[in-house]
């Protein structure tokens, strides 16, 4: 499995063609969630099982959303979370921060700007991967 | 002999191929406590992942269409045995149950299906074992007792989590411990049981799952294990496959076998199993003996 040539964070955001305010604004309106709800308790990043391959955790995520940072959108964070929840059940404010990454990821999958390719995948991977494993990686990370 | 009660199946894509086992011996334990898993027709892949922006209605169509298949089989509920299919069947049959607005733009676009009228529910099979069947009737039909083998359940994430799905508590769950009493093993608690192996990270991200399976495992391992059981078939890959890497690379490692929770139980109803990996078959030998002897 290759991943997609990875642009600079200067790169990303001329990507992006979009001021970050308008990035957040566009954030929570995918996501349905209120970025400002989050008071930085950090239960979500003590409980993520991958906080410590991400170049901001889940709650510094949020933080810099709050603060228009645009880092929240070129950290690597969204391509790393998995989506398993574990923030949701602990979030004290009900945060759905897995929404908050999905839309992160979707601001760059709409605009065509897939993170994984099919193309390095070795067909001795294709035949050991289970189904659900494909399918989800490209749901998750192509447009 | 008395007739089978019905269960609607939804397999999904991966008990076809990649987890054989898992429904080989499914089909096998619910036929031997009364129940067949009528496969639904026509069914198609749910999606794997629920759509999780709230403009996308677009990716609800699959696992709606699956819901459309069991209505029009007279049912009014989808039984699953995969996790991951649970999770995404289940969120979608919230996200438009009862919620007019959704079902009629679905409906509309769907010109061609009859109108899914949004009264499918979805369970998970460890609900039906556990609500419906009972551990009692699952405890009298074992005819050979796993007394003796500890066992670790890896619940990962997609039976607790998101809260409004799970079919357990979210941090402490019981569902596969009680399973695992039934049968007379015993259950084994350590740290991991319900954190995420890293899921589809493992296709670009193989390095983080040989590393969180290490984690998981050596816990399991430490707390005394002989078998780690699991319902989720890329749980299953993720943790079996990495640990080839891990037996190659780490001095002394040795191998966990990770098994289905309904080749559990066919082992102690003695019926149809599925592949069982040798260092259990090992294990269970040694237990007989033991069991022998006294």
């Amino acid at each position: 499995m290759t991943k997609t040539k990875q642009p600079t964070a200067e790169e990303e955001m001329a990507l992006l063609e979009l001021p970050m305010e308008d990035i957040v604004d566009k954030i929570e309106e995918l996501s349905g969630q209120n970025v400002f709800d989050c008071y930085q308790c950090g239960m979500c990043s003590a409980g993520c099982p991958m906080a410590d391959q991400m170049d901001l955790m889940p709650n510094q995520i949020l933080h810099a959303l709050q603060v228009k940072d645009p880092r929240a959108i070129t950290a690597n964070s969204m391509w790393i979370c998995a989506s398993c929840y574990s923030c949701q059940v602990r979030c004290p404010k009900e945060v759905d921060l897995a929404k908050v990454m999905e839309a992160m990821r979707q601001i760059y999958l709409r605009k065509r700007l897939d993170h994984v390719s099919l193309d390095g995948l070795s067909h001795r991977e294709i035949r050991r991967l289970p189904q659900i494993a494909v399918v989800a990686s490209f749901r998750k990370k192509t447009g | 002999m008395k007739e089978l009660e019905k269960l609607t199946y939804f397999p999904g894509c991966t008990l076809k191929d990649t987890a054989r086992d898992f429904e080989i011996s499914g089909m096998a334990v619910m036929e031997a406590l009364g129940y067949e898993l009528a496969e639904l027709d026509r069914w198609n892949c749910c999606g794997t992942v629920f759509s999780l922006t709230d403009d996308d209605l677009m990716h609800q169509v699959a696992p709606v269409r699956d819901m459309i298949r069991a209505q029009e089989s007279g049912s009014q509920e989808i039984v699953t045995l995969c996790s991951m299919c649970y999770a995404t069947l289940k969120r979608a049959s919230l996200f438009v149950n009862g919620n007019q607005e959704r079902l009629d733009k679905l409906n509309a676009f769907m010109n061609k299906e009859v109108d899914y009228e949004g009264k499918v529910n979805v369970y998970h099979l460890l609900e039906i074992l556990r609500d419906r069947v009972g551990w009692e009737r699952i405890e009298e039909r074992m005819t050979n007792s796993l007394e003796g083998l500890s066992v670790a359940s890896f619940y990962g994430c997609t039976l607790l989590r998101p809260k409004e799905i799970a079919i357990d508590d979210t941090d402490a769950p019981t569902v596969l411990e009680d399973l695992t009493k039934s049968l007379w093993a015993t259950p084994i608690h350590y740290a991991y049981s319900v954190e995420c192996c890293g899921a589809y990270q493992v296709v670009d991200n193989r390095d983080v799952i040989i590393e969180r399976t290490h984690r998981i495992l050596s816990n399991a391992r430490k707390a005394g294990a002989d078998v780690v059981i699991t319902s989720c078939p890329l749980c299953h890959y993720n943790l079996s496959d990495m640990q080839k890497e891990l037996v190659r690379t780490v001095p002394d490692y040795e191998e966990m076998p990770i098994i289905y929770f309904t080749q559990l139980m066919a082992l102690a109803f003695d019926v149809e199993t599925g592949k069982i990996p040798a260092p259990l078959k090992a294990k269970l030998k040694r237990v007989q003996t033991v069991k022998g002897e006294g």
